[in-house]
């Protein structure tokens, strides 16, 4: 059963089999994909005809390498601005939530974490469709009532930064809110009796505690952000994030420039990831 | 206070509830023939004496919790291998692993299903070069690779779960029971996993939800039978600029999650805010 327990060679073998087996299942596709980024074809596919890193470099009439794909290019730029803005917002508006609800009490205190909640619990292709409507109600207000065009309720760039905040700060709240959790408030009390003011208590004492958390959650920010799909399908004007872009091109057909994508995008969130590991590792 | 009250308050009634309440009244709406809109159920009634849009979504419903159970079902014995079984030296090592293909978007992992699964892929390759299949046969578009596809891209939140509720479960719980002679079912299912419930039902809600929520996957991988709930409703906002029956459908889908999230949560006796701590 456990590691303590006598066990019989036969519930042993099983059970690395299916554990061996799960592993294969969870990296098969990403393998496949990083290696045939590779290969000398035009489409992603075997057999195998020899080593080439022309889908990343070249610049020819009937191959474009991903560093020359201009509108490739372009649409990753989308992604990392969106991603920039969706951290900012929802690392700081999270960090006030999680002080909100950690540290100060108030009428409908429930009623609002409830509501903080409530992205969990919201598909994202409705979270989508919801907020499209919302800008769309009020552009529509905005022009019959002032006539004046609001750039920012039509599908674009910052409404797409919008709905990918309003469920990545949930997130942001939930692991901030964690680690406030732990947080010694004696050394508040300290301060405070030394003569600092609340906002220099929280700025440095109790954010220098949280930053660890705070940075974490902004790394998945990040990267959620970078990936997100659902919610951005609604909200997408003509400036296509990175996977939008990538879908509309899987969907009609593909060319092993995508697998170069892939394969940059499996090596840069990986460092990411070990990275985001690493240093929480050490913290703890 | 204020002043964190203000950008929370914020955020909450511009991207959540004023959103949803505006859903809501959309979906009562519709444009009669003279071109003004007035309140009406057509768009629900629509639904309903239309039996592909019902169909959609028990279908949904069904396969959704369907994926739900299969991932339960293949992330416990990894999770128990993991917490358990394997040497502690390896055990580091193991969980990285295991979240690393998550960090990667849902969209390469689709991706790379589609070119190992698709006619030209690299199984039929193989299988074919074996001599095992004599013509390449087309393993994608079907419900099955379907099922798989949404069973692969949301494994991640079942298995972390899991593993965090089964490392506090005392080791000496499971070495009592198997000196007083209880067998291997026994122990897992009166001690394993009754001790894992709460991870269980957490895992069991952010699944079923990304599974009913998932547009990508039943997309690309489905293809034209996938028949997914959120492909109605993209169809009615985007192709068919129905926006009053698209709201309606997602109003739908939202009432069908609330419904059985809550549901989950009654029948396991849990609740959300200890779920998410």
């Amino acid at each position: 059963m456990i590691r303590t327990l006598p066990t019989s060679k036969t519930y042993n073998r099983v059970f690395k089999t299916y554990v061996v087996l799960y592993f294969t299942f969870l990296f098969a596709p990403l393998l496949v994909t990083c290696i045939l980024a590779f290969n000398d074809s035009q489409f992603p596919s075997l057999p195998w005809q020899g080593f080439t890193v022309e889908w990343f470099t070249a610049d020819l009439p009937e191959r474009v390498g991903i560093f020359n794909d201009r509108i490739n290019l372009d649409s990753i730029w989308v992604s990392f601005r969106v991603a920039f803005f969706v951290t900012l917002l929802s690392m700081a508006v999270g960090t006030c939530a999680a002080f909100l609800f950690e540290q100060e009490d108030f009428r409908f205190k429930q009623l609002l974490y409830f509501l903080m909640l409530a992205p969990l619990v919201i598909p994202g292709v409705i979270l989508g469709i919801s907020i499209l409507l919302l800008s769309n109600t009020l552009g529509t207000y905005f022009e019959t009532s002032w006539h004046t065009d609001v750039e920012l309720f039509r599908p674009g760039f910052w409404l797409v930064v919008l709905g990918q905040f309003s469920f990545i700060a949930t997130l942001v709240t939930l692991v901030v809110s964690a680690r406030l959790r732990k947080f010694d408030r004696t050394l508040e009390e300290a301060a405070l009796n030394l003569g600092a003011n609340r906002f220099e208590v929280i700025w440095h004492i109790t954010l220098k505690f949280l930053r660890p958390a705070i940075i974490g959650a902004g790394a998945v920010a990040f990267l959620m952000s970078f990936e997100n799909f659902n919610t951005t399908l609604f909200l997408v004007g003509h400036e296509a994030t990175l996977p939008i872009n990538l879908y509309l091109q899987v969907r009609d057909g593909s060319t092993p420039v995508i697998n170069a994508i892939s394969f940059l995008l499996i090596v840069g969130t990986s460092l990411v990831a070990l990275a985001n590991l690493y240093f929480s590792r050490k913290e703890t | 206070m204020f002043f964190f009250l203000s950008p929370v308050l914020l955020w909450l009634v511009v991207l959540i509830v004023l959103p949803q309440i505006d859903l809501l009244i959309m979906s009562f709406r519709l444009e009669n023939n003279e071109g003004q809109m007035v309140w009406s159920l057509t768009n629900y009634l629509n639904f309903f004496e239309e039996p592909i849009y019902w169909l959609t979504f028990v279908r949904t419903a069904i396969y959704s919790i369907l994926v739900t159970f299969l991932t339960f079902v293949i992330a416990l014995p990894v999770a128990f291998y993991i917490t358990k079984v394997v040497a502690p030296k390896f055990q580091g090592f193991l969980l990285v692993l295991l979240l690393l293909p998550f960090w990667v978007s849902e969209l390469v992992r689709v991706y790379g299903w589609m070119i190992l699964l698709r006619e030209s892929g690299v199984i039929n390759h193989f299988l074919t070069q074996v001599g095992i299949l004599g013509q390449p046969v087309e393993m994608l578009y079907k419900d099955s690779t379907m099922i798989l596809g949404l069973v692969y891209t949301s494994m991640l939140f079942m298995v972390v779960p899991i593993v965090s509720v089964l490392e506090s479960l005392d080791n000496s719980l499971v070495e009592a029971a198997y000196d007083l002679g209880a067998n291997m079912w026994i122990i897992l299912f009166k001690i394993i996993i009754p001790h894992a419930t709460p991870g269980i039902v957490s895992g069991s809600i952010v699944v079923f939800m990304l599974t009913l929520g998932n547009y990508l996957t039943p997309n690309l991988m489905g293809g034209k039978n996938s028949l997914w709930f959120t492909e109605q409703i993209y169809n009615q906002f985007i192709a068919s600029f129905n926006w009053n029956q698209g709201s309606a459908f997602g109003f739908l889908l939202l009432v069908l999650s609330s419904i059985i999230v809550w549901l989950g949560l009654k029948l396991t006796r849990q609740n959300l805010k200890k779920i998410v701590q």
